[in-house]
């Protein structure tokens, strides 16, 4: 039985994605949960993996395509069976023809029709897996996702493949016993050896597409830039006693669950938009602002070719600990290529953090439809006047680039003097 | 411990509690003179008089209503109805009036009450004397909903029962009678309302049952502990209040269930027990819970075809076997 696989919607806002490249060829064999094709859409590249054991009967789209979403892009058989040119016709026409109906799966359907019925009572026939869905069980989907597995890659020994508990465990012991070597070689980026240049030689001028991502940071910071009023507001803060907390702390956490200063830094900038929810908010069609109910913190994670802003939902709520590992996990997946959507979706003031790379000071462009973005630089030891004596001491500065509209400077430097409190007493960011 | 029959069990708990309160009476049909129906009160009429143990005329209405009033002016009455199946006739007095009068009159009255009913089919007495209809009566708050599966359980329930100042109907099944049992000879020996009970321990399938099929269940347990499967056995013992404790620990551990139960399936025991365990251990659900019941359709008097239609002890066997395999 036949399946149609169509370009996948990824967020809210994907409307159309580009079919980068096909790893499964026509005529091989693939199996459930492998990547048959890799799509780029505006925030991530993702591999697109088969729900099914067969063979990659054919492609729709040649690599490069840009297609909407929940079009066509191949079909693949089960193995051994040959669909002909009207089957095809069909599955593709009801994909193109219904768009709201396709996800019922055409080729199951037709069996389920086929059964007689009898099978009112029996809880089996009557279910049907959704479209790229894994037929589980509640038991195994809960063990999955605490063992972070992806269930597609399970065989299910259950009633039509349904994935059960032994299968999933049987699938730790099987990774368990494949040890860490197992890991996949990174995304394929490779660096231009040394070598390849010659004394004196210069290299050719290269011209580069601009990947959905680059077009995407490129369309919302123009935007952002152009059409936003931004003021901008600097400030310093000593961090001594954030620093000998932190450190107090992480030796005392588990190796996993080490603190950056940034998760610390997240946690200050969430309290305070508490008080300040005028920058919480975001301007509606120029007429009402909305204040978020929610204070979600986008963090910038610098990806291949591009930004991300994963977000840390209600971390104005969450122990910092819980911050510090949510953001550690959607980090791992962004840098993977492997972010989900809800990864990414529903900030209300995002966090542009550079200390790593020394920076001193900078500012940032708001990230649209946020009021304000904070830039965070490098902590350094500074020379600083204390009592009116010259000493050394711990100080970073941060920079928040706001919206005039929404706001003005008074109640930004507010925030920021607010936000000095928490950093400086960072006590109050464990209460 | 004494190993006696269900009936006798029956039996002895209802002498000892009319021994141990004057208070405590039976009335019903032919439950004097004759000595019951089902022999249950044989010997009582001669032992504790006709004030005590009250033969009524066939009018289960009649039995229910004036038992309610008794208890009402602080007598504890067990009233007697044949068979369950005519309880129906008494419904008015059993749900508008037992279940309610203390709720309705802000706890100025109790109904220390107890209505005996003989449930359950497979003796050839046609549809309207077959019926298993435990779960209607079990649908309504007020109204505590007992029946025991083994003959222990059998005494200290209908003891407890006796004791609550609140109405309890107490459902025997009339094919338990004949089955044997260990029972504490103690005369102060209960069993609490309203807790399941861990009849057989085992880690791969839980199998729910109460009454009758606890029995079958038990059966079903040792045919697939020959297949190398250790089967659970909970036994409900009270419809309500339903205690789901030891199920949910059980599930947790087996992920996989069977509730077996002599009524129709539809909006029956098995019903409500899938449910709550769908909505308390969703996480823990690895293949979907089955259910075992009667046939839909009114019981049979083809002695053949009632056994048909009547859940069994291979019924569960295989149906743990498929939820094993689901």
């Amino acid at each position: 039985m036949a399946e149609l696989v169509t370009m996948p919607k990824l967020g809210f806002d994907m409307a159309e994605g580009k079919l980068v490249r096909w790893v499964k060829a026509e005529g091989d064999t693939v199996a459930k949960g492998d990547v048959i094709a890799e799509i780029e859409t505006d925030k991530a590249t993702v591999e697109v993996e088969s729900s099914l054991d067969g063979v990659m009967f054919r492609h729709l789209a040649p690599e490069e395509a840009e297609l909407p979403v929940n079009s066509p892009i191949a079909v693949v058989s089960a193995a051994g069976e040959e669909p002909t040119e009207d089957e095809i016709d069909s599955l593709v026409a009801q994909a193109s023809g219904k768009p709201s109906k396709k996800m019922e799966k055409p080729a199951e359907k037709k069996q389920a029709e086929k059964a007689p019925s009898k099978a009112v009572e029996s809880d089996d026939s009557a279910d049907v897996s959704p479209a790229g869905g894994v037929r589980s069980s509640p038991l195994a989907r809960k063990i999955a996702e605490n063992h972070d597995i992806q269930l597609a890659a399970v065989e299910g020994s259950g009633p039509q493949g349904r994935v059960v508990k032994k299968d999933v465990e049987a699938y730790l012991d099987s990774m368990s016993q494949a040890g860490s070597g197992s890991k996949s070689a990174g995304n394929g980026q490779t660096f231009q050896s040394a070598s390849s240049f010659s004394l004196g030689e210069v290299p050719a001028d290269e011209v580069v597409d601009l990947t959905r991502l680059r077009q995407a940071i490129s369309r919302r910071m123009q935007d952002s830039n152009q059409n936003f009023p931004h003021f901008y507001l600097t400030r310093s803060y000593r961090t001594g006693a954030l620093m000998a907390l932190r450190k107090q702390l992480n030796q005392i956490l588990p190796e996993t669950d080490k603190l950056s200063v940034n998760d610390f830094v997240v946690k200050a900038v969430a309290l305070a938009l508490r008080q300040y929810p005028n920058l919480n908010a975001s301007l509606q069609d120029d007429k009402n602002i909305v204040r978020h109910g929610h204070v979600n913190i986008g963090v910038a994670v610098a990806v291949e070719g591009g930004l991300l802003t994963v977000v840390s939902k209600d971390a104005d709520l969450k122990p910092i600990r819980l911050i510090a590992r949510e953001i550690r996990e959607m980090v791992g997946r962004a840098r993977e290529g492997k972010v989900r959507p809800e990864d990414i979706e529903g900030s209300t003031f995002s966090i542009s953090n550079l200390g790593m790379y020394g920076i001193e000071n900078f500012s940032a462009i708001i990230n649209p439809p946020e009021a304000a973005i904070l830039a965070v630089s490098a902590v350094q030891d500074v020379p600083m006047v204390v009592d009116g004596e010259l000493t050394v001491g711990s100080q970073m500065k941060a920079s928040i680039s706001a919206d005039h509209r929404v706001t003005d400077g008074a109640e930004a430097a507010e925030f920021m003097r607010v936000l000095a409190d928490y950093l400086e007493e960072p006590m109050r960011l464990l209460i | 411990m004494t190993r006696m029959t269900m009936r006798e069990a029956i039996s002895k708990a209802l002498w000892e509690e009319m021994e141990r309160d004057e208070r405590v009476f039976i009335q019903g049909e032919e439950v004097g003179l004759w000595g019951g129906t089902y022999a249950v009160t044989k010997g009582f009429y001669d032992h504790f008089g006709e004030k005590r143990v009250r033969d009524t005329p066939i009018a289960e209405s009649a039995i229910v209503g004036s038992a309610i009033g008794a208890a009402m002016t602080g007598l504890r009455p067990v009233a007697e109805l044949m068979t369950i199946n005519f309880a129906f006739v008494a419904m008015d007095h059993i749900i508008n009036e037992a279940a309610k009068l203390h709720y309705m009159f802000g706890g100025q009255f109790k109904l220390p009450l107890v209505i005996r009913a003989v449930s359950g089919g497979g003796r050839q007495l046609g549809a309207t004397h077959s019926q298993t209809p435990d779960a209607i009566f079990a649908h309504f708050p007020g109204l505590k909903v007992v029946s025991p599966g083994t003959p222990a359980d059998a005494k200290g329930l209908l003891k407890s029962a006796i004791r609550s100042d609140d109405p309890v109907l107490f459902i025997e099944n009339a094919t338990l009678y004949q089955t044997k049992g260990e029972v504490p000879d103690d005369e102060d020996y209960l069993e609490p309302l309203g807790k399941s009970k861990v009849q057989r321990e085992g880690d791969d399938v839980t199998i729910v049952a109460y009454s009758k099929m606890v029995p079958a269940a038990l059966k079903a347990a040792d045919m697939l502990a020959g297949d190398g499967i250790n089967a659970e056995v909970i036994d409900l013992r009270s419809l309500r209040p339903l205690d789901m404790d030891p199920i949910i620990a059980s599930f947790k551990r087996t992920n996989r269930a069977v509730i077996a139960e002599e009524g129709w399936r539809s909006y029956g025991v098995g019903s409500e027990v899938s449910s709550r365990i769908y909505e308390m251990a969703f996480d823990y659900v690895d293949a979907p819970v089955k259910r075992v019941a009667q046939a839909e359709v009114p019981l049979p008097y083809n002695a053949e075809l009632e056994q048909l239609a009547l859940p069994q002890t291979e019924d569960i066997y295989h149906a743990a076997k498929e939820v094993l395999n689901g």
